[in-house]
């Protein structure tokens, strides 16, 4: 065991609680009898091997996809109940192209029918917090990659939801955008507190935004550890020179190369 | 010695860009060009003889006056008139019934056969049954012509629905839209481009069954009535002049289409 690092067991009551979670697809069991529990307020980023269920496990965590048996709790309610925010892998299939990005940032308001001037007043409040400048009046297509992610994450936001699922929200920019909202994402966690589960492919990205990073096992998928991960925030590139960085990561990548080969 | 040098330097790429430039300009009118050169000689070698293919100059200087000053306006207002119902029907129809049919997959397949069947048959096989149920008025022509539009459209919109992106729905779902929401919202407006996909082939296809039904079904007016009698009597000029006007009004229709579409579905392809 590496000194200064401490596996381990949420302490916290938990936020987000999965209890006897199944889920096969067509015969291959993914999920088996899955147990989870996520703190209230901490970034979740979710880190396994390929076809391990990163991006099932959340769609089954926001109520976007059914699961076979077992229940999935938010805030001590039935999921179905509670209010999410979700940004897509996709920005450019999950944005609505023939709305302008303000409408786009609206829509989930407009859908709990909450009026116009209201709409537009908590859209600036959320501009100003993050302190992002958009031309929200454009069309979402003649945005770049990294604004039209932003607009998605807005999206999310706007209707001040119990918790924010990402899924793999930078793998479809380039580098220097995804500089860029990462460090948005960041501003908006440190702003709100807000209960945030993220999926990435990249190791070193989910050490970086993490309070807890979610090593999965192959399936049928179980928990190899939650790793906590408490360095303070607003965290930049430095941090990845630091020693307890760089214990985190090894201790995960150990995880995960005696994972592979089992 | 420098300053005296550089608009000499710089002559020749003038000279190329300003000669690029008509050329750009001039090159849609080749084609037509090069085709009105063709049929002028085909007349001048007299390969073939006058009374079966008139000049080009003649032919259009007839079409002119008869448009102006004859009845081929009016025929090709008929013409139009009739595409234009039959596409209207077609579309009223059509439009909500494929979206409604693409929103539920089950009902879709199991009239998937019949619409893609009746869609593959050509619908000028259909005009004697037409024929009988109709007679050979006015109404008959537009309904033939309508019910292709209506196949072509039905399909194209049921499909624009069952091929929305799965994820914008659930983006939809997910920030909390109630099924008439995500339809409203979602649905229809992902079926929009392969609707007017299907609009365009559509209007289309009234203009030429319109045509056919003209020259088959008894009638007095219409550019197709008037190309098949041009034919018949031997006023070829009449004849070819209406074949023009018709593929005028085709190329305009498509013309509109396109102009429509590009600026109310703005996203498509992007």
């Amino acid at each position: 065991m590496i000194a200064g690092l401490e596996p381990t067991v949420a302490l916290e009551e938990p936020f987000i609680r999965v209890r006897g979670l199944d889920k096969s697809f067509g015969g291959r069991t993914v999920f088996a009898g899955f147990d989870l529990d996520l703190p209230r307020g901490k970034l979740t980023t979710i880190f396994g091997p390929n076809g391990c269920g990163k991006s099932t496990l959340i769609n089954m965590l926001s109520g976007l996809l059914r699961f076979d048996a077992g229940d999935v709790e938010i805030g001590g309610r039935d999921v179905r109940s509670a209010r999410i925010g979700y940004v897509f892998q996709n920005y450019r299939e999950s944005l609505f192209p023939w709305m302008r990005a303000r409408e786009n940032v609206e829509y989930p308001l407009r859908v709990r029918g909450v009026p116009r001037a209201k709409r537009r007043e908590r859209i600036d409040e959320l501009l100003a917090s993050f302190e992002i400048t958009l031309d929200l009046s454009r069309h979402t297509y003649e945005l770049s990659g990294g604004q039209q992610q932003l607009v998605a994450i807005l999206r999310a936001l706007v209707a001040d939801p119990e918790v924010l699922f990402l899924d793999e929200p930078f793998s479809a920019l380039d580098y220097e955008m995804t500089l860029y909202v990462r460090d948005k994402l960041q501003t908006v966690f440190l702003e709100t507190g807000l209960t945030t589960v993220l999926v990435s492919h990249d190791l070193e990205e989910a050490v970086y935004l993490a309070d807890r990073i979610l090593l999965l096992s192959k399936p049928p998928t179980r928990v190899v550890e939650l790793i906590a991960y408490d360095t303070l925030r607003p965290r930049t590139t430095e941090i990845m020179a630091d020693a307890r960085f760089v214990a985190t990561k090894q201790h995960a990548l150990d995880l995960f190369r005696a994972e592979m080969q089992r | 010695m420098n300053v005296a040098t550089r608009p000499a330097e710089r002559a020749p790429a003038l000279a190329a860009t300003r000669l690029r430039l008509p050329v750009g300009v001039l090159l849609p009118v080749i084609g037509p060009l090069a085709f009105l050169a063709l049929w002028q000689a085909v007349c001048s070698a007299h390969v073939v003889r006058e009374v079966l293919l008139p000049t080009p100059f003649a032919t259009l200087a007839y079409m002119v006056d008869a448009l102006v000053h004859g009845t081929m306006a009016s025929d090709a207002f008929v013409t139009v008139t009739r595409t234009l119902l039959a596409f209207a029907f077609g579309a009223i129809v059509g439009v909500p019934l494929g979206v409604a049919l693409g929103s539920n997959a089950r009902v879709y397949r199991s009239v998937e056969f019949l619409i893609d069947f009746f869609r593959s048959t050509p619908a000028s096989a259909l005009i004697p049954l037409f024929i009988l149920f109709f007679g050979i008025s006015d109404a008959n022509k537009i309904a033939i012509a309508g019910f292709s539009v209506l196949l072509i459209v039905t399909f194209n919109s049921a499909y624009g629905v069952m091929n929305a992106r799965k994820t914008r729905i659930l983006a939809a779902k997910v920030m909390g839209a109630s099924s008439v929401q995500v339809f409203r919202d979602v649905l229809l407006y992902e079926s929009l481009p392969q609707t007017f996909v299907g609009l365009r082939n559509g209007i289309s296809t009234a203009l030429v069954i319109v045509v056919v039904a003209e020259m088959f079904i008894g009638s007095d007016q219409g550019l197709g009535h008037r190309i098949i009698e041009g034919e018949q009597v031997l006023q070829v000029t009449d004849m070819y002049a209406s074949i023009i006007v018709a593929g005028i009004i085709g190329y305009l229709l498509n013309v509109v289409f396109m102009l429509i579409d590009t600026r109310l579905i703005h996203w498509s392809g992007k």
